[in-house]
């Protein structure tokens, strides 16, 4: 079977992996790059426990090529956090319980990491929205919706100039 | 202190809302599920499965499979061992062995769509599907049964031979699909029924709906040349399996070594095995680890769901609302094999009313649909379900409130249940006040809105746990849990042991061990882990304690009973004792000195777990263009007895009753004429989003703490999903101006009753 040779940047670093032409995204962040933080609950992009930027937009890893990935800056689960900080992120779902088994929350918070990209201050019915490709059957989504919110607020009192 | 429980007050751990130890793991990506884990040599496993929902194998052709490059090892029923009798304890139930192995690889007969048939382990993904092509099975058609009542049809295809119903005598003279009738009861209800002032009946059905967990089933299995084995994988207990894949590969216990990886939700549907057996028969053929994930569609196909289930229901009461006697036969699937909850479903349908006279019926039917397995609280939803819709219409008739209805017949403490216990440290009565004085209860019914209430009861239980207790030298503490963390659990531990070592919960964390690290267990299931597992952590602690004041003592030449523990320190209260405290760090770094390392192991067999209450309230409108049920507020209350970590408990609350809102209003497995399952992927099933739901608001009633818990603490994680599917239908119910007895109330279906 023949491979390519895709040259990309993860998380900030370049990265040079083999894709086969059907391989999807995810499969070479897991099994090529072995960055499993990226999940697979469905593989047909309904779930979104494999969300990751790419080039500034949200998508499933699960739905992109492999292939197609040559060039592009992605950001995934494993660069969230800035060198071992825990992005507001990432703190409010663990101050708030956001996460009970914890296998969606990757693709949650790279979700929410997306919406907060472009929208600083989100209504509650934008954050619903924003997270409905993003299944979780756990918590219900009370206390995710509520984390997002906080940590939106969190990253606008930083920003604030003092 | 005694092994007592343990007021509320001077807790200082227990009841606060620390970080799980276990978090950052999971926010950073690098906690290791199922599918996650990676070894040297590793293949890739795929299991060839049924295209048709019932059919004879005639043939397993694997010659070509075979001769494919990379492929190493091809297996069908022919490699388990065919001894796999007795029963395993799984979760809330037992497991036939045989059935579990026959439903893990068929054996003569395929017996629903998606059972496995053969497996394959190749050195690559593509190559291992490759050979499924060119694993050639003839399958002669059989003619098919879906629902439950035409699977108890006289002329219905009748998928086990050797299937007498159970329960009925004389035995019956031909095999059919009921694998067994369950009868339960009390008091005269003839008598009832002919006494009452008012009856209320009904006829309900639910459909089948899957646990939904988003972590597909994933397992990694290692044979090993001397036939020890080691298996890595997603599963609510690495006892269970352990104990299944010895029974079905006939291969001792201790050869067998399972590595819990963290999983990614269960809800009882990870208390089986699928796929470990599978892997590791490969292994055994070809000495090379196999990791086999499922797919999403796998997943629906040959995993779970919980029954669908046909219901009647029929109602006595006095006129003024009390109910005398009742009436219920229930109908549940059991997918292929038999065990359907059905005798769950009666034991708990009217577990929360004080009741004289009942007679109950239940019947388990196979058909021809995947196995059924646990999924929280099993069997419960759909019999409260019916009987809360039925004390709804009661209410209506009566025009009594619905709450005041629920108080006057509420169990309370002392009451037989029908299954012969007795109720004890029930806060029903208290859910039921708190509800009734909740903001939501108390605000009026919104415009063009409508308010369900419905009530719900789960057993809960204990059983066999092991946990360790070890103080690091640095006095420090590391919790050994035996039971995977499906949702806050290391949490938990944690905290009931930094509360009896009187340490901050920053210095004790938790791990869940492998089945030869710590002493056996029996799953996460039933709601058991906070209270059996948390009693032997608590037991261990205590031991620790005792230790930590016999060295104090011994340090100081003083006798143990002059020794105080209390936040972390020794001190020693003899006032002719001139000598200063010593804190856990200072006796853990000379241990050497006082008899060794600080470490104790309990292993228990936990009695006395409570029953747990829940009381639900949901207020919701319907668009009547489409159909479409938004629930716009929702409040749930339950009886938890004490709660260790309140926020974990308040989203076992939330979860349960997104699932239930998705069960009465979404979810449904949907089969076409040829038997064939039409929606298995998550875009054609249809679970709750984020964007389907309200906040979720919660209230935790901790007016009964259970006495034979250290520090109270009752189950939590299965009475949450009891309630909603009738709290949702009364609600819709009211909209639609007629009784919803089906559920789930999709659009299509609230459109054709709203337009009759």
């Amino acid at each position: 079977m023949s491979r390519m040779v895709v040259n990309a940047t993860v998380n900030g670093e370049p990265v040079e992996f083999l894709a086969g032409g059907g391989q999807s995204l995810l499969d070479a962040l897991r099994d090529e790059l072995r960055l499993t933080g990226s999940k697979e609950g469905c593989g047909t992009g309904d779930c979104g426990a494999c969300s990751v930027i790419v080039d500034g937009r949200l998508v499933c890893a699960c739905l992109m090529l492999a292939p197609e990935a040559e060039g592009t800056r992605i950001e995934t689960i494993e660069g969230l956090a800035d060198n071992g900080h825990l992005h507001p992120l990432q703190h409010q779902f663990l101050e708030q319980a956001a996460l009970q088994c914890g296998f969606c929350t990757p693709g949650l918070l790279m979700a929410s990491k997306a919406l907060l990209d472009r929208n600083a201050d989100p209504t509650e019915s934008e954050v619903r929205y924003w997270l409905a490709g993003n299944m979780c059957r756990c918590t219900g989504y009370d206390k995710v919706v509520r984390a997002v919110m906080d940590a939106a607020a969190d990253l606008r009192q930083a920003e604030k100039p003092r | 202190m005694s092994d007592g429980n343990q007021g509320g007050v001077n807790l200082k751990v227990v009841g606060q809302r620390p970080i799980r130890p276990d978090g950052v793991d999971k926010v950073t990506g690098r906690a290791q599920f199922g599918a996650d884990f990676h070894l040297p040599g590793m293949l890739t496993g795929r299991i060839k499965r049924s295209p048709h929902a019932h059919a004879r194998v005639v043939s397993i052709d694997t010659r070509a499979a075979e001769k494919l490059p990379g492929v190493k090892a091809i297996v069908t029923s022919a490699d388990f061992d065919a001894g796999a009798a007795g029963e395993v304890e799984a979760g809330e139930s037992h497991a036939a062995m045989k059935e579990v192995a026959a439903n893990c690889l068929a054996h003569g007969k395929v017996l629903y769509q998606g059972h496995a048939v053969a497996a394959v382990a190749a050195t690559q993904p593509e190559i291992a599907a490759e050979a499924l092509d060119l694993i050639e099975v003839t399958y002669e058609v059989l003619p098919h049964v879906i629902d439950v009542e035409a699977a108890m049809a006289a002329d219905a295809p009748v998928l086990h031979d050797d299937m007498y119903t159970k329960g009925v005598t004389p035995k019956p003279g031909k095999a059919s699909n009921v694998a067994a009738k369950h009868v339960m009861g009390r008091g005269d209800v003839a008598a009832a029924f002919k006494a009452a002032g008012v009856i209320v009946e009904g006829s309900y059905e639910t459909a089948a709906v899957h646990q939904g967990y988003i972590e597909p089933h994933a397992c990694v299995a290692s044979w090993g040349a001397d036939g020890q084995s080691t298996i890595w994988c997603s599963s609510q207990g690495q006892f269970l399996v352990r104990a299944m894949v010895a029974k079905i590969l006939n291969m001792p216990l201790s050869d067998i070594k399972v590595i819990p990886a963290e999983i990614g939700g269960g809800f009882g549907g990870k208390t089986t095995v699928y796929l470990e057996p599978v892997a590791l028969a490969l292994s055994r053929k070809c000495g090379r680890p196999v990791k086999i994930v499922m797919s999403r569609e796998e997943v629906f196909l040959a995993s779970g769901p919980t029954s669908g289930a046909v219901m009647d229901v029929r109602l006595a009461a006095t006129k003024d609302g009390k109910i005398t006697g009742a009436e219920m036969t229930l109908k549940y699937q059991a997918g292929a094999f038999q065990g359907s909850p059905v005798n769950l479903g009666l034991m708990t349908a009217f577990a929360c009313y004080d009741v004289e006279s009942l007679a109950l019926t239940g019947y388990d039917v196979v058909s021809n649909r995947p196995k059924v397995a646990a999924y929280r609280a099993p069997g419960a939803p759909m019999a409260a379900f019916a009987v809360e819709s039925a004390i709804d219409d009661l209410a209506l008739k009566l025009g009594m409130d619905p709450i005041d209805l629920r108080l006057l017949n509420a169990v309370r403490d002392g009451a037989k249940t029908v299954y012969g216990a007795t109720v004890r440290c029930c806060a029903l009565v208290e859910t039921l006040e708190a509800i009734k004085a909740s903001p939501h209860y108390q605000t009026p019914v919104g415009k063009g809105q409508a308010r369900g209430v419905a009530a719900g009861f789960w057993f809960n239980v204990g059983g066999e746990s092991s946990a360790a207790v070890h103080v690091d030298e640095d006095g420090g503490v590391t919790v050994v849990s035996s039971n995977p963390d499906i949702g806050g659990s290391r949490a938990s531990m944690a905290m009931m042991a930094a509360e009896r070592l009187g340490l901050p919960i920053e210095r004790v964390r938790c791990t869940v061990a492998d089945t030869t690290s710590i002493g056996y267990s029996g799953s996460t299931g039933g709601s058991r882990v906070t209270f059996a597992t948390g009693m032997a952590v608590v037991e261990a602690a205590q031991k620790i304690v005792a230790d930590l004041k016999r060295r104090a003592a011994q340090t100081w030449e003083c006798d143990i009973a002059m020794v105080e523990w209390k936040d972390g320190v020794a001190t020693c209260i003899d006032p002719a004792k001139d000598v200063k405290p010593l804190s856990m760090k200072a006796i853990a770094g000379k241990s050497a000195k006082t008899g060794g390392p600080i470490a104790a192991e309990v292993s228990l067999n936990a009695q006395g777990a409570a029953a747990g209450f829940g009381v639900h309230v949901c207020d919701l409108e319907i668009d009547p263009e489409t159909g479409r049920t938004t629930v716009v507020r929702y409040t749930a209350a339950q009886d938890v007895g004490r709660a260790i970590h309140p926020a974990y408990v308040e989203g076992q609350l939330q979860g349960g009753a997104a699932q239930g809102i998705g069960w009465a209003l979404n979810e449904e497995y949907v089969y076409g004429k040829s038997g064939l399952l039409e929606n298995a992927s998550f875009l054609d099933y249809r679970m709750p989003v984020a964007s389907d739901l309200p906040m979720i608001d919660t209230i935790l009633i901790e007016t009964k703490p259970n006495p034979r818990h250290p520090f109270g603490a009752k189950g939590v994680g299965e009475v949450p999903i009891v309630p909603p599917l009738a709290a949702v239908s009364n609600a819709v119910s009211r909209i639609v101006g007629r009784r919803m007895t089906s559920l789930p109330m999709s659009p299509a279906k609230v459109l054709a009753e709203m337009a009759k």
